[in-house]
């Protein structure tokens, strides 16, 4: 059943991949400078959400595996945003 | 023990094969997942007689009100130590360790599952953190009292050993977690040739949707501990409402794990009785596709239902609607698993084995448990029986009555194919009664207690609750009295039985056409599946 194919990024891909990453950590940091009140954690999570998702696709090679397996991925942090919007009914009406 | 109907000279059972390592060596250093399997049943037998005993222990304070045989900080003591032992060490991972490790890489024709290192890895670091658990029991501060939820503001205040008991939840939850990755893997990537997700046997479906539940919930509650770990010894203020925290959150971290974790108790034990009715009515399974379909859906809406173990925790009005309505919408997959089960059972040729036994009062049992859970689902009569005996009656009900009784199933299901011996059937059946009935006798009366008021956790009682608490602690000893004769028959069995043909209950799954006890490769080629796994028409 297992499917072995695997894919070799090129280094490019890798090293643009490598410098959004950095200018997103950089962002990370330079936001915190300026008062966003309730959406401080908004914005740090978005940016981090941003993040995970390259990491995930390119150096995990998550982009170049099945779909099945993509959909699965991608269920997982669908889960995660509802547990987090969720939390939030009981947080935005206490 | 080679096995008796197979004819092949090269046959040596996985528990006759000699590895790498010799003695006892051979067993804690084996990569063979049944060994691991076998090395958890050993350790999770083990940690339930001592849960067990502690249970009894509360049961012998409370057959009289006032204090009785210990103090009430031991009390506390004791009921947080057998939550911990129970919760952490024997029903998280009980049936997925211990029949997942044995049967799901043969259910799948599968020779071992996909990590056999990690395997062992997993069970080291289980044995690990259930030292350190029992370790924090014995510690110089004394046996943590928090119960075992660990609930903040009390468990970031308390001198006992909290931080050492939840280090041990912590390291236990990394086992859980590696044993789901490991399954996970294994289910995707090893299932034999034609063997598609829609003619995979139901107890690696159920394995599947625990699994998942395993790899993501798991890590949350290991961050919420390491939260609380941080707040006794750093004083950060995640849950401490003076330094701008909020103990609300601790209850919301903790149930986000810990509501889907009784999904991880109960799933495997759904998938058992789904293997073990269609063998003993000789019927295939009614609604194959359904009972699949929803172990993934209770495991995907289970996720999303923690609200309701804090109604009366000062949550919000409109979080408490809304976990409401969706405890009652998991309830509907739950039910369709029963209605399919007794379906399966209809015109089927029922044999009243001890396996079938103990599956059908898993259902009769599981069905109270469920049912008073959507009493406590709504919000109306949950504030009413919130705390409370009743919660102690619905909570084992469905963990004992579920898990317990469907762990029992397995072993008297599958133990002739792990060890190639047969137990005596007519103790069994009378383990079986002894234990049903003590069972019963133990819980039935909390939820009555319970409805008149009887706090749960509380070390003395009004006497108007001492008839209930009498006949609950009767039950006790007659249910623990079932439980030493049902060990001591399968023992028996094991160490002096009749020889077990390969399929005594003439079961049509995969592990039923290899010899008992199996080979250390399970199969001398990979089967090649080409119809449904419960084709008994």
């Amino acid at each position: 059943m297992a499917n072995n194919s695997s894919h070799i990024t090129d280094y490019k891909v890798l090293t643009r991949v490598l410098l959004v990453l950095m200018f997103l950590t950089f962002l990370t940091i330079s936001v915190t400078s300026y008062n966003l009140a309730a959406f401080t954690v908004t914005i740090a999570l978005l940016i981090a959400g941003v993040k995970s998702f390259l990491v995930l696709s390119y150096f995990m090679h998550l982009k170049y595996e099945s779909l099945l397996l993509r959909i699965l991925v991608s269920i997982v942090f669908v889960l995660f945003a509802l547990i987090v919007l969720i939390t939030f009914i009981d947080y935005s009406y206490r | 023990m080679t096995h008796n109907t197979v004819d092949k000279i090269e046959y040596v059972s996985f528990l006759e094969h000699k590895g790498k390592y010799k003695g006892l060596f051979s067993w804690i250093f084996a990569t063979d997942h049944k060994r691991i399997a076998l090395l958890y049943l050993y350790a999770i037998a083990t940690f339930f007689f001592v849960g067990a005993i502690l249970g009894l222990l509360m049961r012998l304070e409370l057959i009289a009100p006032g204090e009785t045989i210990m103090k009430p900080q031991t009390y506390n003591g004791i009921f947080t130590v057998h939550g911990i032992i129970m919760i952490f060490m024997v029903v998280i991972p009980g049936l997925s360790a211990v029949f997942g490790n044995f049967f799901l890489p043969i259910l799948i024709g599968a020779k071992d599952v996909a990590f056999p290192k990690l395997n062992l890895f997993s069970w080291w670091v289980f044995i690990f953190g259930s030292v350190l658990a029992v370790a924090s029991q014995f510690m110089k501060d004394g046996p943590p009292d928090t119960g075992w939820t660990f609930y903040a503001p009390y468990s970031t205040a308390t001198g006992t050993n909290v931080i050492m008991a939840t280090t041990a939840a912590f390291v236990l939850g990394f086992s859980s977690i590696l044993t789901g990755l490991n399954f996970l893997v294994t289910i995707h990537q090893m299932r034999a040739p034609g063997m598609k997700f829609f003619n995979m046997p139901l107890f690696p479906w159920a394995i599947y949707a625990t699994a998942w539940i395993q790899l993501l919930a798991t890590p949350i509650i290991g961050i919420t501990l390491l939260m609380l770990i941080a707040e006794r010894l750093f004083g950060i203020g995640f849950f401490d409402p003076n330094l701008g925290g909020d103990p609300i959150l601790f209850q919301h971290l903790f149930w986000i794990y810990s509501h889907p974790a009784v999904y991880v108790m109960i799933l495997p034990a759904m998938g058992v009785i789904t293997e073990i009715i269609p063998t003993f009515c000789q019927r295939r399974v009614y609604g194959y596709k359904a009972i699949a379909l929803s172990s993934v859906a209770i495991a995907g809406v289970g996720f999303l239902v923690w609200g309701h173990h804090m109604y009366t925790s000062g949550m919000s009005n409109q979080a408490r609607w809304f976990f409401s309505l969706l405890t009652f919408v998991v309830a509907v997959p739950s039910a369709i698993k029963v209605f399919n089960w007794l379906s399966t059972m209809y015109k089927g040729s029922i044999d009243l084995k001890p396996p079938f036994l103990y599956a059908v009062s898993f259902i009769f049992l599981f069905i109270i448990g469920g049912t008073t859970g959507l009493l406590l689902g709504s919000v109306a009569t949950n504030v009413q029986v919130h705390d409370t005996a009743f919660i102690v009656a619905h909570f084992h009900y469905i963990i004992f009555g579920g898990m317990g009784f469907a762990f029992f199933a397995a072993i008297h299901y599958w133990l002739p194919k792990m060890y190639g011996k047969m137990y005596n059937f007519k103790r069994a059946n009378i383990a079986w009664a002894i234990i049903f009935v003590g069972f019963n006798l133990l819980y039935f009366p909390q939820f009555i207690l319970g409805f008149q008021g009887m706090p749960r956790r509380y070390f003395d009682y009004l006497p108007q609750f001492q008839t209930g608490e009498v006949i609950s602690s009767i039950g006790g000893f007659i249910l623990v009295s079932g439980l030493i004769l049902m060990v001591y028959n399968l023992v028996m069995g094991v160490r002096k039985g009749e020889p077990s043909p390969a399929n005594p209950w003439n079961g049509s799954t995969l592990e039923w056409q290899i010899p008992s006890p199996p080979s250390i490769e399970n199969f001398d080629e990979a089967p090649v599946i080409k119809k449904n796994p419960y084709d008994y028409n």
